[in-house]
């Protein structure tokens, strides 16, 4: 392994290291909006929406993220709608984490204990009230940890967008590679930039775990 | 156009050789799995016990499969196994390898979690009655762990299965690989191909992930509802 | 002079730094029965799980039938099958039948012969009047039922011994007195040695031979159990007494 090798690749990898933070952020940011409103519809039952949001979320869910990708990007252009690769990308990141971040909300919301649910109606609280008082602001607590789980299973998905050449970091090692055949030092450079992003998420999703533990079960 | 378009999947062995493929991307998911579970279930049930050196060890490894996203598993094993260890495989048996680890790991975490959500006063009958460590995981604890455990397990499946779409970036004669192959050799005859190709691939991925989550579904909920009373 | 079944000579016990059992040292006699009673928190559930090896103790020394116990969890997986258990949780295995839970121990532990063994847990559901119960699962009994399947659970394994932590402390109340009625017939016709807590004091008042008294983690008082209901020696246990209101 050469250290020169490494220093003269880190401006190329920052490069990817921005893009797939910030192809993470926005996708993040989308799939949490899909999921709200996906989650809503549900919890309320809106007819039609709501059967519209659950068809969305199994195909979403039950399909790999590299075939929606080359949906996106080279069976779409047939029909006349064209994205660039990076656009490509993100709407291919909120359609697959939307629905995770569905099942994310509405399993916190079905985590609300029946008890509670009742005492709510007990004191003659409307539907509204009970999702505004009760079931929300405990559903989204409980929530916390799957989304957490969610963010960085996303992140970890942009790795995938390598396939349509959007330059992130998975690309730029590969790319880095083919050139100069220098495999261990820009795949320690990759794993090293990964661990970076993803280490500290997964010591706080540990963290939150517990605490949801803890904040549901008592001790 | 696209009328003409959806014939691409007829011509020739066209559609069979997509199925071909897509025995080959069954294939390692299915052998993945079956190690995978295996190994996972060892080294879960390992990190249920106290022994600290072995316990952070096996932490690690899991923390390193999941941190590492799975292309990037694929391309170090693809090109260190080789190149550092001159150990080479054909890429279909080296994705295998790296599947069979990375099922390993999260299975351990699917066992161990179970394992430990098991109540405590249930071990403690268990060994009130004289139960060596044997038989208490042998009659109590795995038996009351897999109502946890097959939900997951399944789920953890249709991911494998969805991820054998990386295949293809090692050059793993996939589904997909030949659904590429047959875009290309057809482009100028069927432009609109493309689009039925992938249409199809899509397809028989949801057929196959949809039925196993649409089943641990149903079986997580009625854990939940066995649990609830 | 008695047998001793089993001698505790000071033993201490501690949570961390939490120190909650204070140099205990108490003897029981073959065939006696002692309860062992105090306030909530005061470290009965902690001493009998130490005379089970459920939990470590940092000091003294445990002797059962003679034998000074080398406290590994080997030995006291074989000292289970003489010093047999029922906790206050319904804790039957709900992944086994009624049956297959009271001869797990025989069975599996013992390697009893399986026929002699069914005929035996036959009999002991018999006495405690589930014989009907054999193939249900644990999820379909009532608490007073699964308590007692727990018992004869325990003592399908035939043990010389017997802890009952509080038992009845979970059961509606209705239920309460048929698992009573096991325990004061083990006590009664069965000769059983045991130590019992239990906050049934009526219960505690007919059954026990001899009193324990428990509190912040020390032995105050070990008497008869004449002496201790009728003429209790510490205001502690005074207090304790006035409290129970029974
Ligand atoms: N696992 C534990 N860790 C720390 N402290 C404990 C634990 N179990 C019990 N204790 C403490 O030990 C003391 C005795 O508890 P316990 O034996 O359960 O009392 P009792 O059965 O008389 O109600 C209490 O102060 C309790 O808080
Ligand atoms: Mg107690």
């Amino acid at each position: 392994m050469s250290w020169a090798i490494i220093q003269q690749s880190l401006p190329m990898f920052g490069k990817g290291f921005e893009l797939t933070l910030w192809l993470s952020f926005v996708g993040i940011i989308g799939s949490i909006v899909v999921g709200l409103i996906c989650s809503l519809v549900q919890y309320f039952r809106v007819p039609v929406f709501r059967q519209i949001a659950s068809v969305y979320v199994e195909i979403s869910r039950n399909t790999p993220l590299l075939i929606q990708l080359f949906f996106l990007y080279y069976a779409f252009p047939v029909l006349g709608i064209k994205f660039g690769a990076q656009l490509c990308g993100i709407i291919g990141l909120i359609f697959l984490g939307g629905s995770y971040m569905a099942e994310g909300f509405t399993g916190g919301f079905n985590g609300v204990s029946k008890s509670q649910v009742e005492s709510g109606k007990a004191i003659g609280l409307s539907r509204w009230q009970l999702a505004r008082y009760v079931v929300f602001p405990q559903g989204f607590s409980l929530s916390v940890p799957a989304m957490a789980a969610n963010v960085i299973f996303l992140i970890k998905e942009t790795s995938i967008f390598t396939v349509i050449a959007i330059p992130e970091l998975t690309n730029t090692a590969l790319d880095l590679i083919g050139m100069y055949y220098r495999s261990n030092e820009y795949l320690f450079v990759l794993v090293i930039a990964y661990a970076i992003i993803l280490v500290p998420l997964s010591i706080i999703l540990t963290l939150l775990e517990k605490r949801v533990r803890y904040g549901t079960f008592g001790n | 156009m696209a009328h003409s378009g959806i014939s691409v999947l007829f011509e020739g062995t066209n559609f069979m050789r997509l199925l071909g493929g897509l025995w080959v991307t069954v294939k390692i998911a299915a052998v993945a799995l079956i190690f995978g579970i295996i190994l996972g279930i060892i080294l879960g049930v390992l990190r249920t016990f106290k022994n600290r050196p072995l316990r952070v060890v096996l932490r690690l490894y899991l923390e390193f499969f999941r941190v590492v996203p799975t292309v990037v598993l694929l391309f170090l094993f693809y090109y260190i196994l080789p190149r550092q260890m001159n150990f080479n495989l054909p890429a279909d048996q080296l994705a295998t390898l790296v599947f069979v680890l990375w099922v390993g790991a999260e299975m351990s975490d699917i066992v161990r979690g179970a394992l430990i959500s098991v109540p405590r006063h249930q071990i403690e009958s268990g060994k009130a009655i004289g139960l060596n460590r044997f038989q208490l995981y042998r009659y109590v604890l795995i038996p009351q762990s897999l109502t946890l455990e097959i939900p997951a397990t399944i789920n953890l499946a249709t991911r494998v299965i969805k991820t054998t779409s990386i295949l293809l970036l090692i050059s793993v004669m996939d589904v997909i690989n030949i659904g590429q192959q047959i875009i290309e050799a057809n482009n100028h005859t069927y432009p609109t191909g493309v689009f039925w190709v992938y249409g199809l691939i899509f397809l028989f991925y949801f057929l196959i992930d949809y039925p196993l989550s649409w089943w641990a579904k149903r079986l997580e909920k009625r854990r939940l509802e066995k649990a609830n009373g | 002079m008695a047998d001793k079944v089993l001698e505790v000579a000071h033993l201490e016990k501690f949570y961390g730094k939490k120190h909650v059992l204070h140099d205990i040292n108490f003897s029981v006699d073959q065939g006696e029965v002692v309860t062992l009673l105090g306030p909530s928190g005061s470290g009965k559930s902690t001493l009998i799980r130490c005379l089970n090896g459920l939990e470590t103790y940092q000091k003294g020394t445990i002797t059962f039938e003679g034998q000074k116990i080398v406290p590994t969890e080997k030995n006291w997986q074989q000292l289970r099958q003489k010093i047999g258990m029922v906790f206050q949780s319904y804790d039957l295995f709900p992944n086994l039948t009624v049956m297959d839970n009271i001869l797990l121990g025989p069975t599996k532990v013992q390697k009893q012969d399986k026929q002699a063994a069914r005929q035996e847990a036959e009999r002991l559901l018999a006495s405690v009047e589930l014989s009907d119960y054999a193939n249900a699962y644990p999820r379909e009994l009532s608490g007073g039922q699964a308590q007692r399947v727990a018992i004869v659970r325990a003592l399908a394994l035939h043990p010389d011994f017997m802890l009952f932590d509080e038992v009845t402390a979970s059961l509606d109340p209705e239920m309460v007195r048929g698992v009573l009625n096991i325990i004061e017939g083990l006590a009664d016709q069965d000769n059983m040695t045991m130590i019992v807590v239990t906050h049934e004091m009526n219960f505690a008042k007919q059954i026990a031979d001899r009193v324990l008294f428990l509190q912040d983690g020390e032995i105050l008082e070990q008497t008869s159990s004449k002496q201790f209901f009728s003429n209790p020696q510490t205001s502690r246990a005074k207090e304790f007494l006035d409290s129970m209101d029974f």
